[in-house]
This record gives structure tokens, C-alpha cells and sequence, in this order.
């Protein structure tokens, strides 16, 4: 027994090397000179050299994307938070033919994938003059509408009635009951359904390439495409900005990862 | 307890105007244009009947796309929950270091499809080819520059994000097993292999369930991680249907085709998200 587990931990740990590997390799590489990088790419960087950084940080114009990226994800996830929440409250405790109508539209729309309306969409989109931020934080509520009422709706459904009821008899009306009595008690299923939006949404490259146009207001994914594009053949500069693009996101995974793992759970289970 | 209808609408509206906008009308003037000769270029679109559909049966590399996403979705849901199940089986063995494992093996599933595509594109292209060429292991060169390296590039890159998503459900199974089960199958003498067979397996059938549907149409659907590693190169033999919908869309202005093929694709989506409900209500055993 004892045996085995040293064996099982050994497996394990070099497991756990392999999967760090290409964190490892892309992270020595970008501090090489592009000489360095061609002569070879396993051995340790000579020194902690930054002018790739330096570069890649400028060219990829990285505090603006950053921002951009920063302000899109953080919106979109506020407005999905308020409107799925409410929009799910107001379903389950009417429960009559309509909501439950509404409901199952919200759930079967989950089954569209992406590509089967992306080119209406951009069409229908272009129309309103809605390819810009304000718009894509409108497609994100609409396509983030179906998971998250879902998973409101779940969890609202052990929520008492009775709780409702007392604040109707105190005197509050629907807008008040909502903001006081329920949204502080969806704080948990309210995580949940914010970092499942998030990794989406932070990710997503998909949605705003098709949609901005404007380099002023482009996200990382979108900016890492160009600039991979522009600087293909050097791969001390590319190494360096697609370093620069993950770190946000491990430095946040490092604070948040028993949330993340928890939401991510629930939400797969769920669906 | 009734509720005014206003307040009812009023709750609803965001959602409900925001969805209807970005999904329901575009899926019904989907279908609409999947029979028009839309261009993307011309405002007026005119009614064409089926030829759209009739089109995509003769047109080869829509074939060969579906074929490779077929392959590609086989070869990588079965390897994804063998590696999957094998890191729940080591992480829930309580090692010291189990979850410093568990942080790593779940880590690359947080970064986006289109960085680690490019994050390969080094490794495949550029490490792989340096051992390659120090060992004299030829099977190390020329990675995606063939159908078949892009194609284990594409596995491969999968594996490596997929797993870790992948060992958490199964995770969560293992743990819904009660330990007085596992005890007495002990007790009887059991061993690691028997209790697998008789136990483990059957009692995590709705775990299994979720991870093979969830890694299915993840495969179905890959687009960034394509578009980034292979690009569809070499000859367009690597693209899969997402990224062949895209380039029919947006490199040769076929919208209206583009838009029959992306109906047939939500057609198979939908079929396998159904066959997934269908099997996970069947069958499971109850304790």
C-alpha cells in the first residue's frame, strides 16, 4: 500500500512536469535574444534579458488592450449578474405557462452553437450600429443569458417562497424584495455564474474579432492575433507577448483557483 | 401571491430583448439565408431554394472537414478521459502533494484557444524540431507540416487543456462514491482492479456521461485553438468545420453557403447535445 502511493506520486509528479513544460519553455524562450532562440530553445535564457518585453509591451499597445479587455469582461459580467438574476427570480416564483415558455426557450438556445448565427448576427448587428463596446457587452448578455438564468433558476428554486412574501407584507415591492431580500442570498450561485462568464468572456476571440473594427478598442486575444501575424518569424518578440497575455490570468487563477474549480464544477455538472 | 404583469415583463426584458436579438433572430434569418445567394456584398439577397445545400454535398473540402472533425473528436474524447480519469484516480489517492497536482494539471483550461494554439505552434515547430534534430529522432521534424502532425498537434494541444477540466468532474464523481462501499469491498478482498470493474466504474457512469458529451462537442466546435496551430495548413487538410464555415464565410464571400453549412452544423451540435441528455437519463445506477 505504502508502495504504491510513492509509485502513484512519483506518476503523478511527472505528470505534473509535463503539463508545466510548455509554461516553462515559452517563458525561458522570451527572455532570449532572437540569436539565442535559434541556437537553442531548451536551455536557460543567459540572463534575465527585457527588451523583448520591452517591445512586445509597446507593440502590443498592452495597457490599452489590457483595459479594453479589463472593462469588457468586467461590464459584461455585471449586467449578466443583475439581469440573469432578476430575469430568473421572476420565472421561477411566476411559474405559469409564459415563464415556463420563456424558460425552456432560454434552455434550448443553449444547443445553437456560435457559428450558426454568427454571420446574421454581425449583419443584424452592423444594421443597429452596435459593432462597438456598448454592443458587445449586449451580445455578451444575450449569449450569456441561457447558462446563467439556468443556473439562477436552480438555485432560486430552494430559495423559500415565504421569504418573498414577508417582504411583500412589510411593504416592499417586487424591485424591493429583488434588491434587498434576494440578490444578497444568490451570493453563492452569483460566483458561480460570474468566473464561468468571465473565463468566456476574457477568452472569447471569436465574437470581437468579427465585431471591432477599431484597433482602438481591441481585447487581447484579438491584439496577441495580430501581433502573432506581424511577427511570426521572431519568436522572441511572439514568446514575449503571449507571456504578457497569460500572466493576468495565472496571477488571478493563483487567487482565485478554489472558486474557480468549485464554479467551474457546478456549472459543467449542471449542464 | 400575484404580481403585476409589468413588474413581470419589466424583470425579464434585458435578458429576454438582449437574447432575442443576438439569438433568435439571427437562428430564423439563419435558416432564411441558408437559402438565399447572400454574399455579403450586394444588400438585396435573393431566394435560391436548396442549391446552397445541394452545393456543400459536392464541395470536397466541406467533406474532408467533417471527416478530420469526426477523427479529431474520436481520437481526442477518448484520449482526454483516459488522461481525465487517470489524474482523478492519482489526485484522490490523498499524496501530500495532491493538490499542488490538481492547481497544475487544471491550469492550462483557464488560458483562451487562440494563445495556446500559438503557445504549440513554438513547441510543435520549433522545440520539437531541436530534440528532433539533437537526437536524430525523425519523427520530430517537420511537426504541422502534414496532415497527420497537425492533426496530433490538434490532440495534443486539446489533451493538455482539456484534462484537467475534465479530472475535476471525475473528481467529483469519485467523491460521491461512499467510502463504506469502498471499505467493505476492501474488507471482502477486493483488489484495485476489481473494485475499478465492480464499484468505480458503474457509480461514476453519470460523471462519465457529462465528460463524454462535454469533450464531444468541444471537439465539434474547436475554432481558436484550430485557427491558431494549424490554420488549417497544410492545403486546408487540418481545417474543421467551424473554421471551414468561417473561411467559406469571410475568405470567399459565399455567405448564404456559409450559412447552410453552419445550419448542418448546428443540426449535428444539437443531435449530440440530445443523444447526451437521452443517454444520461438511461441507465444509471442508483444507489
Amino acid at each position: 500500500m505504502k508502495a504504491n502511493k510513492v509509485i502513484t506520486g512519483i506518476i503523478g509528479s511527472v505528470l505534473g512536469l509535463l503539463f508545466l513544460a510548455p509554461f516553462y519553455i515559452i517563458l525561458t524562450n522570451s527572455f532570449k535574444t532572437k540569436k539565442e532562440l535559434f541556437m537553442n530553445t531548451l536551455s536557460l535564457p543567459k540572463g534575465l534579458n527585457f527588451d523583448n518585453y520591452i517591445k512586445a509591451w509597446k507593440e502590443l499597445d498592452f495597457i490599452k488592450v489590457f483595459f479594453n479587455s479589463f472593462l469588457i469582461t468586467l461590464i459584461s459580467i455585471v449586467v449578466i449578474i443583475v439581469f440573469a438574476s432578476m430575469a430568473a427570480w421572476m420565472i421561477q416564483r411566476t411559474n405559469n405557462k409564459i415563464a415556463n415558455l420563456i424558460l425552456y426557450m432560454f434552455i434550448a438556445a443553449m444547443l445553437i452553437p456560435f457559428q450558426s448565427v454568427m454571420l446574421p448576427l454581425v449583419r443584424l448587428m452592423g444594421n443597429l450600429h452596435m459593432l462597438n463596446i456598448p454592443g458587445i457587452i449586449f451580445m455578451y448578455l444575450g449569449f450569456g443569458s441561457s447558462l446563467s438564468i439556468f443556473l439562477y433558476h436552480g438555485f432560486i428554486k430552494s430559495i423559500p417562497r415565504s421569504l418573498d412574501e414577508a417582504a411583500t407584507i412589510d411593504g416592499c415591492n417586487s424591485l424591493q424584495t429583488y434588491i434587498y431580500v434576494i440578490f444578497p442570498i444568490l451570493k453563492p450561485i452569483s460566483i458561480t455564474v460570474a468566473l464561468l462568464n468571465m473565463v468566456w468572456i476574457w477568452n472569447d476571440y471569436l465574437l470581437p474579432s468579427l465585431t471591432i473594427n477599431n484597433e482602438e478598442t481591441h481585447t487581447i486575444p484579438l491584439r496577441i492575433f495580430y501581433f502573432f501575424g506581424q511577427y511570426t518569424k521572431q519568436w522572441h518578440l511572439a514568446l514575449a507577448g503571449l507571456t504578457l497575455s497569460i500572466i493576468p490570468v495565472i496571477i488571478f487563477y493563483f487567487f482565485a483557483q478554489k472558486q474557480i474549480i468549485e464554479s467551474v464544477t457546478a456549472g459543467s455538472v449542471k449542464s | 401571491m400575484r404580481r403585476s404583469k409589468v413588474a413581470f415583463y419589466g424583470f425579464i426584458a434585458p435578458c429576454f430583448i438582449a437574447f432575442t436579438i443576438t439569438v433568435i433572430i439571427p437562428f430564423i434569418f439563419g435558416i432564411y439565408y441558408s437559402f438565399t445567394d447572400w454574399n455579403g456584398i450586394k444588400s438585396d439577397v435573393s431566394f435560391i431554394g436548396f442549391s446552397n445545400y445541394a452545393e456543400i454535398f459536392s464541395d470536397k473540402g466541406f467533406g474532408s472537414s467533417f471527416l478530420f472533425t469526426i477523427l479529431f473528436a474520436v481520437a481526442s474524447v477518448l484520449l482526454i478521459n483516459i488522461i481525465g480519469f487517470t489524474l482523478a484516480i492519482i489526485v484522490t489517492r490523498k499524496l501530500k502533494i495532491q493538490n499542488v497536482l490538481r492547481t497544475v494539471f487544471f491550469m492550462p483550461n483557464l488560458i483562451g484557444g487562440l494563445i495556446l494554439g500559438f503557445i504549440w505552434q513554438f513547441i510543435f515547430v520549433k522545440v520539437f524540431a531541436m530534440i528532433g534534430d539533437a537526437t536524430g529522432a525523425k519523427w520530430m521534424l517537420g511537426w504541422l507540416s502534414t496532415t497527420e502532425t497537425g492533426f496530433w498537434g490538434l490532440v495534443i494541444l486539446m489533451c493538455w487543456q482539456m484534462s484537467g477540466y475534465i479530472m475535476i468532474i471525475y473528481i467529483a464523481a469519485l467523491q460521491n462514491i461512499p467510502t463504506e462501499l469502498i471499505e467493505a469491498s476492501k474488507i471482502d478482498g477486493a483488489n484495485f482492479k476489481a473494485r475499478m470493474k465492480h464499484i468505480i466504474f458503474p457509480l461514476i457512469r453519470p460523471g462519465f456521461t457529462v465528460c463524454l458529451f462535454l469533450t464531444l462537442s468541444n471537439a465539434f466546435k474547436l475554432y481558436d485553438q484550430n485557427l491558431s496551430l494549424t490554420g488549417g495548413a497544410p492545403r486546408n487538410s487540418t481545417q474543421m468545420l467551424a473554421l471551414n464555415i468561417y473561411n467559406t464565410a469571410f475568405k470567399f464571400n459565399k455567405m448564404g453557403q456559409a450559412q447552410a453549412k453552419a445550419i448542418i452544423f448546428f443540426v449535428v451540435i444539437a443531435l449530440i447535445s440530445l443523444i447526451q441528455v437521452y443517454f444520461s437519463k438511461k441507465g444509471e445506477v442508483e444507489l
